[in-house]
């Protein structure tokens, strides 16, 4: 019965309440599993003997690890929605609510020495691929404590390794196509993730990339985030073959599981492992759907249905896979789980208010950052009289 | 016997000198030095100092150039470093952008840049703009090349000059070399910039051969981004020109001295950052002004020119408007006559300079 007491004041620390040692000792004395095995979706394959593995392990430390990253993606989200409305955020914003397994899974599957570079739906990679919520959050705000000092907005954020956030659909591709060459021609064994959704995959210069990337053995991953729907668009109603895994033609494809963030990690390392061998590109299609509409002008309910919606997110919720599959193993109990969800609402909520409170990027840099290396220079504003300085 | 004494009489120092004066007495041969192996050239050098320089694009490798300006490289840097394309702008420009995203320092040739407008995006959206749009933490070392404008007989489709274009986007800089010295100079700067930077050539200047002074033949010769040269000093009117019209303007100068005018012939070299300063300076000696360009005249260089000239303040040293000759506003036609007469020829320079100075 103490233990029942113990468990109860647990469950009544309030947001603000840091665990006491008490409580921490109370986790620490209940055996959890170090590690469980579970068993993940089999990959469709086009153009390959073998997939992904079915099952996998994951260790307490990653299972914690990773739910951590998607509740941050997932507040983070909302917490962008939140500002848009209240218009702090302006111009474009893509949120990636409902597909936190793809930017989480594809990180748990590489090394921070590889490369990922994807289109405009990018807060989620810009977290996963190292930087804070507090600089993603202020450059939505377009302050200068932002990643990009406030320059780039939503669809510009960059970090190590991390090629953006791009803003002209399909253009990334080729761009991922030539870091994977830059990889290949620096001999390091590292690999890029090159990102699409379902509409850029319908693209000319993604095929003119995958025959490059074929003809000249680019370890380049092409990745399909398929979230059934371009903008407005469904899939049924934008592409003539919906198999976008097998699109790729004369390059192996998988098709993946992408609300469930074992089955991506597990494609992620399969797919690395092929291309570090020097075979050339492959193709993952990760199967995704997002909550929001394309973007926060979107209600996102004209072209679906709230129905459907609902059903994502009842039935295939990654971050509610992910927990009920670690507490079901004993990985960890609900209410740490419920811990981990508070520290995250305190972080997103400090960062919220950094990205509110902090100024604007001061005017005299508007000139700032056209050439790299260069000497100052003077740009012009908008009359003959008003002029900037430029500074690299 | 006098002679003798005179060489005995000096210290050994002066003799030795005196000996070392004799054997060098001849002039070194002027070298005369092709545009195409200019860049060549500078090509070459710069892959050679730097291994992160390739060069990618449709037939630079085994047809060693569609126009031979990359003739040899493949032989000497091989199937790494110089790289044949499929026929695929927009792919292989972005690859080439990546790629320098990542640390390298591609050269990417357009076989011609009307086939760069399938890659414009790449060149404006994701190489031009990212440096900024990143605050600063993404740079873009590439280079574009390739030949720009008017050829001959090649019709509409082939004979666009998009120096205004290009010029017109900041993050870009944009060159435009006249001579074999400009060539191979700016080449190599672009090459060594940290910029996106593109070089608008011209396939009828390939050929061309041009004195190359000792300076150029170095292997550390830049001609920097951003300064005009003034080819020929003048006191009467300032002519401004780019590229192959550059030569243009010097025979029409060439001309008129004959009659007494002296005309300032200024070669722009960069499009952009345009060197407003040497053009100011000289209209301010010579009080006229024209300029001359092969693109169409609506939004171009000469327009951006005259525009700028008005907000300086060279406007008060003017004594008569300033004139633009270009192209003229249509399509490229195929027929001679035709074709002849839509690009500025000498007459049409002589002809505006001298109603500007009202002679």
């Amino acid at each position: 019965s103490g233990l029942m007491r113990a468990h109860c004041s647990l469950s009544l620390l309030g947001s603000s309440d840091p665990p006491t040692l008490a409580s921490r000792v109370l986790i620490a004395s209940r055996n959890f599993a170090n590690d469980a095995t579970f068993e993940i979706k089999k990959c469709d394959l086009h153009r390959l003997e073998e997939g992904p593995p079915v099952t996998t392990v994951l260790t307490r430390e990653d299972g914690l690890k990773y739910y951590r990253m998607m509740q941050t993606v997932r507040r983070m989200e909302l917490k962008a929605d939140q500002l848009y409305k209240q218009k702090i955020i302006r111009g474009f914003c893509h949120l990636c609510d409902g597909q936190e397994a793809c930017c989480v899974g594809l990180e748990a599957g590489i090394n921070p020495t590889d490369h990922l570079i994807t289109a405009y739906r990018a807060h989620g990679f810009t977290f996963t691929r190292g930087l804070s919520v507090r600089e993603i959050l202020a450059e939505l705000t377009g302050r200068k404590g932002g990643c990009a000092k406030g320059k780039g907005g939503s669809m510009h954020m960059y970090a190590k390794n991390f090629y953006g956030g791009n803003g002209i659909v399909g253009a990334q591709v080729p761009l991922g196509a030539g870091i994977a060459l830059a990889c290949k021609y620096n001999g390091k064994d590292e690999v890029c993730l090159t990102l699409y959704g379902d509409g850029a995959a319908n693209q000319g210069q993604i095929f003119e990339a995958y025959n490059m990337a074929a003809l000249w053995k680019l370890p380049c991953i092409f990745i399909c985030e398929n979230n059934r729907y371009g903008m407005g668009t469904s899939v049924e109603r934008a592409a003539a073959s919906t198999d976008y895994y097998k699109r790729g033609d004369f390059i192996p494809g998988l098709r993946v599981d992408g609300m469930d963030i074992l089955c991506v990690r597990e494609a992620t390392r399969f797919a690395a492992a092929y291309c570090r061998s020097g075979k050339g590109p492959i193709l993952m299609e990760l199967q995704t759907y997002r909550y929001h509409g394309h973007s926060m002008s979107d209600p996102g309910v004209s072209y679906r249905t709230r129905e459907e919606i609902q059903e994502v997110r009842s039935k295939s919720d990654p971050i509610m896979l992910l927990k009920d599959r670690m507490v079901n193993s004993n990985l960890a109990s609900v209410e740490e789980l419920k811990e981990i969800d508070v520290e995250v609402r305190k972080e997103i909520e400090d960062a919220a208010q950094f990205a509110t409170a902090d100024p604007e990027p001061p005017l005299e840099e508007l000139g700032y950052h056209i050439y790299s290396s260069d000497p100052p220079f003077e740009v012009r504003g908008a009359n003959q009289w008003i002029k900037f300085k430029s500074v690299s | 016997m006098a002679a003798v004494s005179g060489l005995v009489r000096r210290p050994f120092r002066q003799v030795s000198g005196l000996l070392k004066r004799r054997f060098h007495r001849t002039a070194p041969t002027a070298l005369q030095v092709t545009v195409r192996d200019a860049i060549n050239q500078g090509m070459d050098e710069e892959l050679e100092r730097d291994e992160k320089v390739f060069l990618l694009g449709e037939e630079v490798a085994q047809y060693d150039g569609a126009y031979k300006v990359s003739r040899g490289l493949w032989k000497k840097y091989g199937d790494k470093r110089i790289i044949d394309t499929p026929i695929s702008e927009m792919g292989f420009a972005g690859i080439a952008v990546g790629a320098a995203m990542a640390g390298l320092r591609p050269i990417c040739e357009f076989m011609t840049f009307n086939f760069s407008m399938q890659a414009i995006d790449q060149v404006i959206n994701s190489a031009a703009k990212t440096y900024y749009m990143s605050g600063g933490l993404q740079s873009v070392p590439i280079v574009f090349r390739g030949p720009n404008g008017a050829s001959a007989g090649v019709a509409a489709q082939h004979s666009q000059c998009f120096a205004a274009w290009y010029g017109h986007c900041p993050g870009l800089k944009v060159v435009s070399p006249w001579n074999s010295e400009d060539a191979k100079g700016l080449i190599k700067s672009a090459i060594r910039d940290n910029n996106p930077v593109v070089m608008l050539e011209n396939e009828l200047m390939y050929g061309v051969p041009f004195e190359f002074p000792p300076e150029a033949q170095s292997k550390d010769f830049l001609v920097p981004i951003g300064k005009a040269k003034i080819e020929r000093q003048g006191t009467h009117i300032t002519v401004v020109s780019h590229s192959r019209p550059v030569g243009h303007c010097l025979e029409a100068a060439a001309v008129l001295s004959k009659e007494g005018v002296e005309c300032e012939v200024i070669n722009m070299r960069t499009i952009r950052p345009m060197d407003m300063e040497t053009i100011e300076a000289s209209v301010m000696k010579t009080n006229h002004l024209v300029t001359v360009e092969g693109g169409w005249p609506q939004f171009g260089v000469g327009a951006e020119i005259c525009a700028r000239i008005m907000e300086g303040p060279a406007f008060n040293f003017l004594d008569a408007p300033a004139v633009r000759v270009t192209g003229a506003d249509v399509p490229m036609p195929y027929a001679k006559i035709l074709e002849d007469n839509s690009i500025p020829q000498v007459k049409d320079i002589i002809f505006a300079i001298k109603k500007t100075l009202n002679i």
